[in-house]
């Protein structure tokens, strides 16, 4: 690994699930160097060279870093809301850049086609109008206003719903989605993809989320999101070129693809180039 | 009848898939496999001790081999999957029935080892995998020579439906099925019978839809 990764080196990132850590410890890699989590108190990662890494444990995941986090890990206010539901989905691993998981996480224009009749449906394929910004305070992309048609948004809705998203990026492999919450109208339903990079080209991807939603068995709520990354898993095992192009290039954005817009030029302001292509092909 | 389910097995889903296909309703029950390991609890184990999914249950009867299940689905609601009275081909649907075996340890395993992160020899079980799809590339393709389409019969039966989900999942695994033609075409023909379903993985066919028709003027 290159000094050139040095700024997303000194990112947090997802490495297990902390309820799920057997006692021989989980043993994984963190951007191509092989590591160790170990269970107990604290939970501990390390190195095979036996270097001791920078390690929090917050929303059910082990976050650790291979360098010196200049940053707290993000903040997500809701998760620590009282009433939510704390899903813990599991790990899946998925053959792409790790950016490109991100990527297609903040894309909507997929739904009807990938998740047919489920969080879209011909012939309400049409992306209306939203906003992006890159926001310099938080130091974070935001999509707001994003409305789409959805036959079956969540788990617990019934029926078709034009649902409300808003799309955040607060890290460059972390991404949190905030949905209309069919069970308590006024809320949003927080359901967040954490990226582990494994390599430029394969990572862990761990999705999690906190929810609003009394009446589903926890167990139906981790299968609906697992179907839904499932559907996207193929999808972006055959994405080419496999790292994610931040210069305009083969790929023309169009203006449904805003989010990935701004998430690509927010990469490449920060050098966050770890599974990103640099000179357009 | 009760299916103890999960989304992401494709055994379970070979027991979704041919209830719909022959009309026979499923009252699922969501097992926590992945990441909670439920299948493997006490009580699941009580029902069936070799702790795996899918279980069946139809009043007394208790089944936890989806190649039984098949047989009691097509028995019950749809008994030309089974076959017909020819002695070959009842004997072949039992061949293929236990070829569904080795695709489970091969292709589920490499699938479960590459996407689920569970232990395994990822290469071996690809290596083994390849085997399986050659074997089944090289039979179905005798069959396209002399006009069939399906495994066994002129028609789809439960040898189709076993061998269908590990096959179509097997690029889970890192197996690609471009080198396959045969497999492709066959597995195109189960997507278009009536009543198919898709799991995460297998998607339904899009092209089978209706063409969008052209707002433009036919010349300029």
């Amino acid at each position: 690994m290159t000094m050139a990764h040095q700024p997303m080196i000194d990112q947090w990132y997802p490495v297990a699930l902390a309820s799920q850590l057997p006692p021989e410890g989980r043993a994984t890699q963190l951007m191509g160097m092989p590591i160790t989590v170990l269970p107990g108190t604290p939970v501990r990662v390390v190195t095979n060279d036996g270097r001791d890494l920078h390690v929090i444990v917050r929303y059910g995941h082990v976050w650790t870093s291979l360098g010196k986090p200049s940053k707290e890990l993000f903040d997500i206010p809701e998760a620590d809301q009282p009433g939510r539901r704390l899903v813990e989905v599991g790990v899946v691993r998925v053959r792409c850049s790790p950016l490109r998981a991100v990527e297609n996480f903040l894309d909507i224009a997929h739904f009807p086609f990938v998740h047919t009749d489920i969080l879209g449906a011909e012939p309400h394929t049409e992306v209306g109008k939203y906003d992006v910004e890159i926001r310099d305070e938080e130091d974070e992309v935001w999509a707001t206003k994003v409305q789409f048609y959805q036959p079956q948004a969540a788990k617990s809705a019934s029926g078709g719903i034009t649902t409300d998203y808003m799309y955040r990026v607060p890290a460059p492999t972390s991404t949190v989605l905030y949905k209309t919450c069919p069970a308590r109208p006024g809320e949003w339903d927080v359901i967040t993809l954490f990226v582990q990079p494994l390599t430029e080209e394969l990572c862990d991807v761990w999705p999690w989320m906190a929810l609003f939603d009394d009446e589903t068995a926890l167990t139906d709520l981790i299968h609906f999101q697992q179907m839904i990354f499932l559907q996207d898993r193929s999808i972006l095992e055959n994405q080419i070129p496999r790292l994610l192009p931040l210069d305009p290039g083969r790929e023309i954005p169009t203006r449904a693809d805003l989010t990935s817009v701004a998430y690509r030029r927010w990469l490449k302001r920060h050098q966050f180039t770890y599974g990103a292509q640099l000179v357009a092909q | 009848m009760i299916l103890y389910d999960y989304i992401l097995s494709p055994d379970a889903y070979k027991i979704r898939l041919m209830a719909a296909l022959v009309g026979v309703k499923l009252e699922l029950r969501a097992v926590d496999v992945h990441p909670g390991r439920e299948h493997e609890s006490e009580a699941l184990r009580a029902l069936n001790p070799a702790g795996s999914i899918p279980i069946l249950i139809d009043g007394d009867l208790i089944l936890t081999e989806s190649a039984a299940m098949l047989v009691c689905l097509a028995r019950l609601a749809a008994p030309a999957w089974l076959g017909g009275n020819d002695v070959a081909d009842a004997a072949r649907i039992q061949q293929w029935l236990a070829f569904s075996l080795r695709l489970t340890d091969h292709l589920g395993g490499a699938r479960a080892t590459e996407m689920l992160v569970e232990p395994g020899d990822l290469p071996a079980l690809q290596a083994a995998g390849t085997i399986d799809l050659r074997e089944l590339e090289a039979a179905l393709t005798e069959r396209r020579i002399i006009g069939q389409t399906f495994l066994v019969a002129d028609r789809p039966t439960i040898a189709d439906i076993a061998c269908f989900p590990y096959v179509a999942l097997a690029p889970d695994g890192g197996l690609s099925l471009d080198p396959y033609p045969s497999i492709r075409l066959w597995m195109r023909a189960i997507r278009m019978l009536p009543g198919f379903i898709e799991m995460p993985g297998i998607h339904r066919l899009h092209e089978l839809k209706p063409e969008p028709v052209s707002q433009l003027p036919e010349t300029v």
